[in-house]
């Protein structure tokens, strides 16, 4: 006998439309307990709307879809007693101090007094914040709010943590602190996590998987390694001025490339030997008389990938320019 | 006592530590927050203080002579005090509050979690009791200060602080009603405006028995004529059982509506459509 373990997180062609506008257009999940799940996608693409349709503060138009088996539509109170949210805008409480806002939201939880103060014991050293955990959350950074926040969230000890955009706005080293969170709590409790973010390497950084949105549709899904390798092996990227159409057939003509492809003034060439390639590909860009002003040799993004299949780059990754590559991720965790 | 909740999550070993709390704990959750945030404001006071001792006090010095003087009241102060309590509840609610909770996001978190909907409303009111008690009650020693005796007592005096507060709480579901509606503060502090007609076209500065024409008959439909002519007997008349019902009637049925339009707004906010 086969046992079919249900999925942490399902949805069938989920659909939320805002008048006539398909916020999410029909998407399909399916993430399993102790997953990482990473939603990538610009803004507007429909990553907040299909959180806010999981975690039950937004209903659903079309299609269905369940969270640790009870359905969205019909049991969100099972739901919220087994989910953790934190959501793109930190919400809390300006007037209350960080204490008071985790012992409310474990009352808020229904928890026992004394697992509200076990709960908070280990939740208080996430927040990390000494003694200002006593002082009003007005006077916190932007950091320690989002932290604080996180740590709400944890408060009740979720089975499926919703983490929408959680390192948006922060510094660096706020950002480093996180990752090492979501980290933590999925390696030592198993915590299912569904993170969205705009930030190439946050999804590569941190989940086992990635679903890729665009305009409300999943457009591409798999590991980041997997999506990364439907790209090719190494890319050679090359910006030049002047006619690309032109560029691209001579360099079609170069025996090992896979693929080219033309973004604006850029030409984007798979191959398993970009290493063993990219000589010919200047020499055969400097005869067919288009100026290059940049020739990058590199392995491919998941930049690489979202451009693939939404043919556009991923604005917005952070401090660094949403092109930048693997090569040089120092640029964005560095304070 | 610690925790039992197992150190995995993985289904199906999860069990939730978060379970549905009691109806009274949900209650007691939001109202102490709410509560709390009252004594976090003192700025919410002072002008919400001002505003009905500037009228009592204006309007016996301006009025008072000649009110007495016409005969048309015995007592003016002991006229105006109820007035002065109209004035400072009328309005007074956690409604901005409940809008910045709105728009921080703070409120999506609360209805992320297992609380039940209704005491979300319900939490903010006991605050309203709290600060409307809170302003009545100067007010209230203003007025003896002055000179006011209460026919009622001491018992009298407490009826009428819980009496004012009661129409205090049934205009407050005005604000919540816009604040959930609009989300916008803006348009919180507008429903402010609320406050004149009833505050106003009333028996505030004269008896029922001395006003005419149209003033008359808006008089009759406004549910505060009702609720002064119950304070004002409380300090003038002694127990009049029927004033009071009247009073208590109109205070009730307006929260009726007030709040019935409030729950109707939190359904529209929450119904995740």
């Amino acid at each position: 006998m086969i046992t079919v373990m249900p999925s942490a997180i399902e949805a069938n062609a989920l659909k939320r439309t805002f008048g006539t506008n398909d916020a999410v257009a029909g998407i399909d999940l399916d993430v399993q307990y102790g997953e990482i799940y990473g939603f990538l996608g610009p803004n507007g693409a429909g990553k907040s709307t299909t959180v806010k349709m999981l975690c039950t503060l937004l209903g659903i138009t079309a299609g269905r879809a369940s969270v640790a088996g009870f359905d969205v539509a019909t049991q969100p109170g099972d739901i919220r007693l087994r989910i953790g949210v934190a959501l793109q805008d930190y919400s809390i409480d300006g007037k209350q101090t960080g204490r008071e806002m985790l012992h409310l939201q474990g009352r808020l939880y229904g928890l026992s007094k004394a697992d509200i103060v076990t709960r908070m014991d280990d939740v208080i050293g996430l927040v990390d914040i000494g003694t200002a955990i006593d002082d009003r959350v007005d006077s916190y950074s932007g950091g320690m709010k989002r932290r604080l926040d996180l740590a709400m969230s944890l408060i009740h000890r979720p089975q499926i943590l919703f983490l929408d955009e959680p390192t948006t706005g922060l510094d660096p080293a706020s950002r480093s602190a996180v990752w090492a969170e979501v980290r933590r709590l999925n390696d030592d409790y198993g915590t299912t996590i569904f993170l969205t973010t705009q930030y190439l390497e946050e999804a590569d950084e941190l989940a086992d998987r990635v679903g890729i949105i665009s305009d409300g549709l999943i457009k591409a899904e798999g590991t980041p390694s997997d999506l990364k390798r439907s790209i090719g092996t190494d890319l050679i990227v090359a910006e030049v001025d002047g006619d690309t159409a032109t560029a691209a057939e001579a360099l079609r003509a170069i025996d090992g490339i896979d693929e080219v492809q033309i973004h604006n003034n850029e030409l984007a060439l798979a191959t398993p030997n970009g290493a063993g390639l990219i000589a010919q590909v200047a020499v055969a860009l400097n005869g067919c008389g288009v100026p290059v002003r940049s020739l990058t040799l590199r392995t491919p993004t998941l930049d690489d990938v979202f451009l693939q299949v939404t043919g556009t780059h991923l604005a917005g990754d952070g401090p660094k320019d949403a092109t930048t590559t693997e090569s040089e991720p120092e640029q964005e965790v560095a304070s | 006592m610690t925790t039992t909740s197992p150190l995995t999550h993985s289904e199906p070993t999860y069990v939730p530590l978060a379970a549905r709390a009691s109806m009274w704990h949900d209650f007691a959750t939001i109202a102490h927050r709410a509560i709390r945030g009252v004594f976090r404001e003192p700025e919410f006071f002072i002008p919400a203080l001002i505003t009905p001792v500037f009228f009592f006090v204006v309007n016996v010095g301006a009025l008072q002579d000649f009110a007495q003087g016409s005969g048309t009241v015995q007592d003016f102060k002991a006229f105006q005090l109820p007035v002065a309590i109209i004035f400072a509840v009328t309005g007074v609610s956690r409604a901005s509050a409940l809008v910045t909770d709105i728009q921080s996001g703070y409120f999506d978190r609360l209805l992320l979690t297992p609380i039940r909907r209704p005491m979300l409303l319900l939490g903010l009111m006991a605050a309203d009791f709290v600060s409307v008690i809170l302003l009545t009650i100067p007010v209230l020693l203003l007025g003896l200060v002055l000179g006011v005796s209460f026919e009622t007592g001491l018992i009298g005096m407490l009826v009428f602080l819980l009496y004012g507060a009661l129409w205090g709480l049934a205009f407050a579901g005005f604000p919540y009603a816009i604040a959930l509606k609009t989300g916008n503060p803006g348009a919180v502090n507008a429903s402010f405006i609320l406050f004149f007609p009833f505050a106003f076209l009333t028996t505030t500065f004269l008896p029922k028995e001395a006003l005419t024409g149209w003033l008359s008959t808006v008089a009759t439909y406004n549910p505060v004529t009702y609720v002064l002519s119950g304070l004002r007997s409380l300090v003038s008349d002694g127990w009049k059982a029927d004033l009071l019902l009247q009073g208590l009637a109109a205070s009730l049925g307006l929260m009726v509506i007030s709040f019935g339009l409030a729950s109707l707004a939190m359904r529209g906010r929450t119904d995740r459509g």
